[in-house]
């Protein structure tokens, strides 16, 4: 019987290894071609008129001039005379020409009518949104009231939230697509679901999804926002057709990537938290609301990590008329754990406790986590000198700087999706792996090539690695942090398989049974017998003259990854209380995530996800102009991401060895992406003594909240 | 070129070459210093003599990476655009096509400039350098290698703009501080958050000495 386990760690020849990523050659020289990079033969270039308004009917539509124009192929009305728009920047009609400037001019010459309908676009006040406000079912846990009213119990008020934030993924939204027969298409897309993309652009083009075919090789960013073609990529498709089948190519402008193409919902909560003098927390009551777009959005999971033997939560969603949210990282994680965490911070300040102590006094109320919290919040609080460090709220040193330290805990699931891979040998050794994957930029290349490898005793330069392509096996979407407990669960079922078939035909010429014999150092020999021996190249020559490609799986034979990772996160900031600016000093993550197959990139995306965390706690925010219905930001100056200046120190400590190896590898993406906004935002409470409840924490937030509490010098 | 879609009101003193202003916006505003050396036209605009170039194609020369390029774009064309639709040099990313983001960086006359912010006519007669000139053959450039080593890269859409962006810049500070690194690079955004390696590929370099 094949073993698929992971080896253990003195059998590990690359697994958990710091490898630099295999496309680190083809991306620093600029040779890696995105989908936004090709020119395909006789392309043309798609431009969308898009609604100006917030919610409006279309009244009229004229593209007759636009039609005349020299170099238009193709004018297609997309959302025809009395449709109803919901938000500004959907699509209205589609252009393609033989040049951007042409199809823009294209796009300036049709002429739209609309009916202007009354809209809402923002968020703050579910008592204002009429019925937009849609509440959702208040929940209670035990006896609140009760609980909130016993004698030895102390409350604590406050109101925190997060505004709408957008993906702005730099590789904007888009496709090339191109009819090769009357009923054939081709696209290339920048998609996270490569496997899945036909399916979806197979109805609305009512051709079979086998016809389709899709190809991406890199994708510039994507964080949730791209597993399905788009109503603009079905829209290629069709200008395609309109064109004869040239090949249009469609990718939104900034300003449309950050109206139209991802949001995160926004999420605010006024919370009352109820603990004893000692700091045992008992009682939990908030009244949330947020907006994800015209569909509502999400309910955070409050409490959140901590469960509050008393609770009661009502949520109210609120429809409106911004862009649709989409999933961001860690769907309903960072809100959460902003909300809750802001609320225990501010609930050890009444108690005068320090927040770890206080952390740590109910850390069984975080489940069967707990332990590796405990150990996460020691090495954090090792890594950021949190007993030196740490004061009472309020910095009472002298001058305007005030410095803080806040803490935060997260969760999230992952698990390993769908995911089949093709292994070849060939009878020369050479290996190659086809999966109809992605790689998002987290390493899913290079952790193939690492498993497999590993697997087959082999260098990482021996085995070919072909992903971004429909025509491989299937694999899922990344999503959810379960790419890299998928991909990599089949790969290495694949390559046991395949490495016992060449062990099989290896094994008489070494004299030994092929379950005696081991793969190491581009060697098969028999373990108890090292000499005994051949090389990779002379066992697949066994093969006979033809390749064997064998099939791996996930799900499959015995259980590979695992799902639910704890992480902890601690940061160190300063807060300048004349100007309000807020500067990083210091973040330090220690983050579970079962078996690491590469240390460095896992590495990477914990600071990435860290710099991504300062940029929505100080930076982001979907401006939304209630009296135009429009974003004031959809750009980059002022819909501001964190300069190389910005993120200040950071560190990174990975759990990994007995305890965590076992459960195999289970995905990044998410985790740590989601305490970064509390962190953050209490070690500013922490600084200046006064809580600044919704992020970003710009500096007129940061000032106002001073003001509040009477001036900086009362904080003081 | 035709501007069938555009209101009488918007027409300025064009006579007759079907000048109208958001052209006269685009390609002057951005434009007027450029030394006009190719089927210039004057026009006078509000009381002044204006030269433009189009509005159809213009045929242009450039010099990138030591290698002469020929195209013919329109005036209002950015280098930017010209790099990738023309020449098919697509190290250099389109991202916010507005100077914020620096995914566009090339080097032109040894300065680091957004090629999204200016017009290929502007950039003749000018030695630009893009990402793909970097390589030495088939060698990475060491600060290439160094984005490597310290994985300063993830999804890598802001990677070249960030490489011809740090390559300008240790030409200039050798052997810069983590401060000056903090400003000196303001001007590129990644929004994986690839910082942390970024730096570590700088300092590698930088102590190396070998950024040549
Ligand atoms: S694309 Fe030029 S600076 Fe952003
Ligand atoms: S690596 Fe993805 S934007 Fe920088």
């Amino acid at each position: 019987m094949a073993e698929y386990k992971w080896p253990d760690a003195e059998k590990r020849s690359l697994i958990g290894k710091r490898i630099s990523r295999i496309d680190g050659p083809v991306k620093v020289s600029g040779r890696a071609k995105y989908s936004y990079d090709l020119k395909r033969p006789g392309v043309l270039y798609g431009k969308m008129l898009r609604c100006p308004y917030a919610h409006a009917k279309i009244v009229s539509i004229d593209i007759s001039a636009a039609e005349k124009m020299p170099g238009v192929k193709a004018v297609r009305i997309i959302q025809d005379v009395g449709k109803e728009i919901k938000w500004a920047g959907d699509d209205v009609v589609g252009v393609a020409a033989i040049d951007e400037s042409t199809a823009e001019d294209a796009v300036r010459a049709i002429k739209v009518q609309y009916e202007v309908l009354p809209h809402l676009v923002l968020d703050n006040d579910p008592k204002s949104a009429g019925e937009n406000a849609k509440p959702v079912a208040a929940t209670t846990l035990g006896d609140p009231a009760a609980a909130f009213a016993a004698a030895d119990v102390v409350s604590s008020e406050g109101l925190y939230g997060n505004r709408v934030i957008t993906h702005c993924c730099l590789e904007s939204h888009g496709m090339t697509a191109e009819w090769t027969d009357a009923n054939s298409l081709l696209v290339h897309p920048s998609t996270q679901n490569v496997s899945g993309t036909a399916a979806q652009m197979a109805t609305p083009l009512e051709i079979p999804a086998t016809n389709i075919k899709v190809h991406q090789d890199h994708i510039g960013g994507g964080f949730g926002s791209k597993f399905g073609p788009d109503s603009w990529g079905i829209e290629s498709a069709r200008l395609s057709k309109q064109a004869g089948g040239k090949p249009v190519k469609l990718f939104l402008e900034r300003a449309a990537e950050l109206m139209v193409a991802g949001a995160r919902p926004s999420s605010y909560a006024r919370v009352k938290v109820g603990a004893k003098k000692d700091g045992t927390l008992v009682a939990w009551e908030s009244e949330s609301w947020g907006t994800g777009g015209p569909g509502g959005g999400g309910s955070p999971p409050l409490p959140y990590i901590f469960n509050i033997p008393n609770q009661h939560k009502q949520h109210t969603a609120i429809a409106n008329n911004i862009g649709p949210a989409r999933a961001w990282r860690a769907p309903n994680h960072p809100q959460a754990c902003l909300i809750t965490m802001s609320a225990l911070e501010d609930m050890a300040a009444q108690l005068n406790m320090s927040p770890l102590d206080f952390f740590l006094k109910n850390i069984d109320l975080t489940g069967p986590r707990a332990h590796i919290y405990r150990d996460e919040l020691q090495i954090a609080s090792d890594l950021i000198g949190w007993d030196k460090n740490w004061h009472p709220r309020g910095d009472k040193t002298a001058g305007p700087i005030k410095r803080g330290l806040g803490l935060s805990i997260h969760t999230w699931g992952g698990g390993g999706h769908p995911s089949d891979c093709d292994i070849t040998i060939q009878p020369d050794g050479s290996v190659e792996l086809k999966m109809g994957t992605q790689d998002l930029g987290v390493g899913t290349r290079t952790a193939l090539a690492i498993v497999v490898a590993d697997t087959l005793g082999l260098p990482l330069e021996a085995v070919k690695i072909s992903i971004g392509d429909n025509s491989y096996p299937a694999s899922g979407p990344s999503g959810g942090s379960t790419t890299i407990g998928g991909i990599s669960a089949s790969a290495r079922r694949g390559a046991v398989d395949a490495r016992d078939l060449i062990f099989a035909k290896a094994a008489p010429s070494l004299n030994a049974k092929p379950e005696e014999l081991e793969a190491w150092g581009g060697v098969i020999h028999v373990k108890t017998d090292p000499n005994r021996s051949l090389t990779w190249a002379q066992a697949c020559a066994k093969l006979g003259g033809m390749p064997i490609t064998v099939r791996g799986k996930n799900p499959g034979p015995e259980k590979l990854n695992d799902q639910g990772v704890g992480g902890v996160q601690m940061a160190d900031v300063s807060v300048d209380v004349e100007t309000g600016v807020v500067k990083i000093n210091k973040i330090v993550a220690v983050q579970d995530c079962g078996l690491i197959i590469d240390l460095k990139t896992a590495e990477s995306q914990v600071y990435g996800a860290l710099i991504m965390g300062v940029t929505y706690a100080l930076y982001e925010e979907k401006v939304m102009d209630q009296q135009t219905g429009t974003m004031l930001n959809p750009n980059m100056e002022f819909y501001k991401l964190a300069g190389l200046g910005d993120i200040g120190e950071l560190v990174v400590h990975m759990m990994t060895g007995k305890g965590y190896d076992e459960r195999g590898p289970i995905g990044l993406g998410e985790p740590p992406t989601v305490s970064p906004g509390a962190v953050i935002s209490n070690a500013v409470a922490n600084a200046i003594g006064v809580r600044v409840g919704t992020l970003p924490l710009t500096p007129d937030q940061v000032l106002a909240a001073l003001e509040k509490k009477g001036g900086s010098n009362a904080s003081i | 070129m035709h501007h069938d879609g555009k209101n009488d009101d918007e027409k300025l003193n064009d006579q007759g070459t079907g000048f109208s202003r958001r052209d006269f916006l685009k390609v002057g505003g951005i434009s007027l210093s450029v030394p006009l050396v190719m089927g210039a036209r004057t026009v006078n605009v509000a009381g002044q003599d204006v030269k433009i170039y189009g509005p159809g194609k213009v045929h242009i020369s450039l010099d990138i990476n030591a290698k002469k390029y020929a195209a013919e774009v329109e005036p209002r064309v950015t280098l930017l655009d010209t790099l990738r639709n023309e020449l098919e040099l697509t190290g250099a990313k389109r991202v916010c096509d507005r100077a914020s983001c620096g995914a566009c960086t090339v080097i032109v006359d040894g300065k680091a400039v957004y090629s999204c912010t200016v017009l290929a006519i502007e950039a003749q007669n000018k030695k630009i350098t893009t990402v793909e000139g970097l390589m030495d053959g088939e060698k990475l450039h060491p600060l290439q290698q160094a984005f490597i080593d310290n994985d300063g890269q993830q999804c890598g859409f802001c990677t070249p703009g960030f490489v011809v962006a740090c390559k300008a810049f240790l030409d200039k500070h050798p052997h810069p501080t983590r401060a000056e690194l903090g400003t000196g690079l303001g001007g590129n955004l990644c929004r994986c958050g690839t910082y942390m390696g970024i730096r570590a590929a700088v300092m590698q370099v930088s102590k190396g000495g070998q950024n040549g």
